[in-house]
């Protein structure tokens, strides 16, 4: 990512013919009339029970239970099934039909969870308390100067070396415990903008802090 | 110098990462290969990387997963 794509990530997924379930699929939702009226509610029957059973696996960051989120997963699955029935000439065969769909429904499930977040945020975005850090990483050095030449030297680079927009990033998930996709919601941006910020911003500190001999070289970028 | 193992990870990154669009593009393929044992971490090198570094697509991937696995619930 730190380039671009993984090219082999792409190249080697073939397009199959479709297995019988998956082409019934298929075949029954770009009917018409009360046979494309089954397969949607089949479908749409499904989806709920997978949304039910990831808003259930999910419950404990959402500090939500009973109505509320079975409120949740009801608007996942309704939301997936319009990507799905929108999308259907998309499906390539790569998968069965159901794991494509299903993924429709955990992102759904995902983003429903990012945004409800903000309903009730434990910290607010701007704040900013170096002292969390080491509860944030889960851990500190053995020496109390350690952590406080460690820390200093961080902050330096994250104030002096990252643009506003990575320093914004960092500071709200890493300093504040913002869930990225909460982010990418108050933002108005995508996950996979946030984490790119992310990923560019962890590696330029990440060699500042090795070049000012505060970490290791890493060894992966030695030729 | 390196006190502080913790940091040195979260900072770390793998350059065959390909990122949220990538990975979430082909999740349903790769989570199939890893229901059946059939080395999706050798086949989506790039995806497996992406996994261990972000959360919300590991969660995402462990939901599909366990969505594939039971979709009874």
């Amino acid at each position: 990512m730190g380039t671009a794509d993984h090219p082999a990530d792409r190249t080697s997924v073939v397009s199959p013919q479709l297995d019988p379930d998956s082409a019934e699929w298929v075949r029954t939702l770009t009917s018409f009339g009360a046979e494309r009226e089954a397969a949607v509610a089949r479908l749409h029957e499904l989806l709920l029970r997978i949304a039910r059973g990831e808003a259930r696996r999910r419950s404990r960051q959402l500090r939500v239970t009973g109505p509320e989120l079975d409120d949740l997963a009801y608007q996942a699955a309704a939301d997936a099934l319009l990507g799905i029935t929108g999308k259907l000439g998309q499906f390539r065969g790569e998968s069965r039909f159901t794991s494509w769909a299903y993924k429709f429904v955990i992102f759904e499930v995902s983003t429903k969870i990012g945004r409800h977040f903000w309903r009730n945020p434990s910290v607010p975005l701007d704040a900013e308390d170096w002292d969390r850090l080491p509860d944030r990483l889960g851990s500190q050095p053995a020496q109390e100067s350690e952590l406080r030449e460690l820390t200093d030297a961080l902050r330096r680079a994250v104030d002096s070396e990252l643009t506003q927009r990575q320093r914004q990033v960092f500071v709200a998930i890493v300093l504040n415990g913002v869930p990225l996709e909460a982010l990418a919601a108050e933002l108005g941006s995508t996950r996979g903008a946030i984490y790119k910020i992310m990923f560019d911003a962890r590696r330029k500190l990440r060699a500042i802090l090795a070049a000012s001999g505060y970490l290791d070289d890493d060894p992966s970028r030695r030729s | 110098m390196n006190g502080w193992p913790a940091l040195e990870r979260f900072l770390r990154t793998d350059p065959r990462d390909v990122g949220c669009t990538e990975a979430m593009e082909l999740l349903h393929v790769y989570v199939e290969l890893v229901a059946a044992d059939a080395a999706a971490a050798r086949r989506y090198p790039g995806i497996a990387a992406h996994l261990q570094a972000c959360g919300p697509c590991a969660e995402d991937f462990e939901g599909l997963l366990a969505a594939i696995r039971d979709p009874a619930g």
